[in-house]
């Protein structure tokens, strides 16, 4: 919980890992590289005051990340959307047996999202129905620009990746969260085109897609197809920490995203670890959209509550105190939400 | 790691002219020159006789950035050097990528965009660079709508459908219009086609004055993006690399308060000669 100037902010932060990017555990020179990469969006992005030292950076485990969400970070509830990458680290880069057993000892705190491969055929479909049962899930985190093998990448309309939504569905897992990495074949396109999502969100309309980094670097395309799909949603992965130096940016994918998108379809989240919820979830209170932008309307509070935590609570049935709950917006259901739409410039 | 090789020296001429050619050399995702953006790591002339070799390295913000993008502009940056007359041996590699190896052998082999990446490869490129030769326009579009709302506020956002290239006014944003709609086969002179429409699609199709609004909220998240992610394309650069923020040009378009550190007035006078090792 977040209270500030009177208001009181329930906070879900609806991506997080617990990762090992240690030396030992890196597989091959990609495994390093993956991790740097990631940490220099650390230290492109965060405030001075919260970046860490690379060996920090590496391996965070369970004590810490309790420490930094909970204790330090004003966060009510994460949820866990681990990545593979097989192919680069050893033992994985999410770390699947502390990350579940940390959110099995704090079911109140933690939800734990798993992920399937569709390369796996058959093989992965029984290992998702074991998964289901095992951490009880709601929710998985899709990466389709993991390696396997020859191949780069997948799509989620491919015929194999059907079969495993399918199962979804049968299983109650209806949160799918979905990033796309810069790899994936065939590389003749855009390596981040989101048109596999917009079909997958038509054909399976009992399922949440979470579309990560709201479609990061793609931004345009995913507000595209999410105002025509009622089960796409924006993740703000990625996105949150633009509100340091990039504040401007950060109003424009904010006033992007309330515009074609609309308020009870965005979610918060830190990203954790590759940045912390205290500086973002301050930021994100004291946040205005500056007021030479007059082509987009002001974010209100109630908007900010919606972000920070009811609309992923909503999500994954985690219960809000009454007294901070919010009724949905009264906005179409696909379409421009016209949030702003009396200021063309 | 090697010996830190670091040195900075006047460039000679044919490295001056090397880097002008390599100006012609866009990211096409981000419709910059790479040399505007700081890709080009180091430019080397071997020989000063007539014929010579040059070795070019180029750098990109993250391991992880695009391969086909990557290679689309190594590739590009080594057909822009041979046409120079006296450049009888061209190099290019890409430096520190995850796919350093493959691109840097299919350069070196002239394998091609389908030879060097082999099974990941169905067609060429022609279609992706398509796709963003019509998001430079879109963004370009939507620069000089939006500027043209701003300087005249009761102007309705319906009228922007029947604006022509005639109601343009000259400066910067026409200009990079009139040079996105040429790159697409649309007509790109004022003078000669004052009528022709500026909200138009990659066909040169209008829109009637009601759909306008959606139009120009929908070419406004184009523009939004392509600024943003050239910005954070920048940012990581310089983080990346240290130093590297001296061999950007200023980019205006989405620049922010933070951006006055690295800002430069000028345009590069010396070019970076050497390999820096980390």
């Amino acid at each position: 919980m977040y209270s500030k100037d009177g208001e009181d902010y329930f906070i879900v932060d609806a991506h997080v890992a617990l990762w090992d990017g240690r030396p030992e555990n890196q597989r091959n020179v990609h495994g390093k590289q993956f991790i740097d990469c990631f940490y220099d969006y650390h230290r492109n992005l965060s405030p001075e005051h919260a970046q860490w030292s690379y060996e920090e950076y590496l391996y965070q485990g369970g004590e810490r990340l309790m420490k930094d969400l909970f204790e330090d970070g004003y966060v009510d509830h994460a949820i866990f959307q681990p990545a593979y990458l097989f192919e680069f680290y050893h033992r994985g880069f999410g770390q699947t047996d502390e990350a579940s057993a940390l959110a099995a000892a704090h079911p109140d705190r933690l939800t734990y999202n798993h992920y399937w491969d569709p390369r796996n055929g058959e093989r992965g479909l029984a290992q998702l129905r074991e998964d289901a049962e095992r951490f009880g899930l709601k929710g998985v985190k899709l990466y389709t620009a993991e390696w396997y093998g020859d191949s780069r990448g997948w799509k989620l309309d491919d015929p194999w990746s059907y079969r495993y939504l399918e199962a979804a569905q049968e299983l109650g897992i209806r949160n799918i969260h979905i990033h796309k990495g810069p790899t994936i074949r065939p590389l003749d396109r855009d390596a981040f085109d989101v048109a596999d999502i917009d079909k997958a969100a038509t054909d399976f309309t009992e399922l949440n897609f979470v579309v990560e980094h709201c479609g990061l670097p793609r931004l345009e395309d995913f507000c595209w197809i999410a105002t025509q799909e009622p089960n796409v949603h924006a993740g703000l992965a990625v996105a949150m920490p633009f509100i340091h130096t990039r504040p401007r940016y950060f109003a424009q994918i904010m006033g992007e995203l309330l515009y074609w998108v609309g308020e009870d379809r965005i979610q918060f989240s830190s990203d954790y670890a590759l940045w912390t919820p205290r500086w973002l979830v301050e930021s994100f209170v004291d946040f205005r959209i500056p007021e030479d932008m007059t082509e987009y309307a002001a974010i209100t509070t109630e908007q900010k509550k919606k972000i920070l935590g009811l609309n992923a609570a909503k999500m994954y049935d985690i219960p809000v105190p009454a007294e901070l709950r919010l009724p949905d917006a009264d906005e179409t259901e696909t379409g421009p939400r016209g949030a702003d739409d009396l200021v063309p410039a | 790691m090697a010996v830190a090789l670091l040195e900075e020296r006047t460039a000679t001429a044919r490295e001056r002219e090397a880097f002008d050619a390599l100006g012609a050399v866009m990211d096409p995702e981000l419709d910059e020159p790479v040399t505007d953006l700081g890709f080009v790591r180091s430019v080397d002339v071997l020989g000063a006789g007539a014929p010579a070799t040059v070795v070019v390295h180029l750098r990109l913000p993250t391991s992880f950035c695009s391969p086909n993008f990557a290679y689309l502009m190594a590739s590009d940056a080594k057909d822009a050097l041979r046409a120079l007359p006296w450049a009888e041996h061209v190099v290019v590699e890409l430096d520190d990528h995850h796919d350093s190896d493959l691109i840097n052998a299919g350069l070196a082999a002239d394998a091609g965009y389908k030879g060097t990446f082999r099974h990941e490869a169905e067609h060429d490129l022609a279609e992706l660079r398509e796709t963003f030769r019509r998001k430079a326009h879109t963004a370009a579009m939507e620069r000089c709508l939006t500027a043209l709302l701003r300087a005249e506020p009761t102007r309705g956002v319906e009228s922007l459908a029947d604006v022509t290239l005639a109601d343009l006014p000259a400066g910067r944003y026409t200009d990079a219009l009139l040079r996105r709609r040429g790159a697409l086969g649309l007509p790109a002179d004022a003078v000669v086609d004052p009528d022709a429409r500026v909200m138009v699609d990659h066909t040169g199709a209008g829109c009637a004055p009601a759909d306008a609004g959606l139009l120009l909220r929908k070419a406004r998240a184009t523009r939004v993006s392509i600024d943003g992610n050239a910005h954070f394309c920048r940012g990581l650069l310089r983080t990346r690399y240290d130093g590297s923020g001296a061999d950007q040009v200023e980019r205006s378009d989405g620049a922010e308060p933070a951006d006055a550190r690295y800002a430069r007035a000028l345009p590069l006078t010396v070019i970076r000669s050497g390999k820096d090792t980390p």
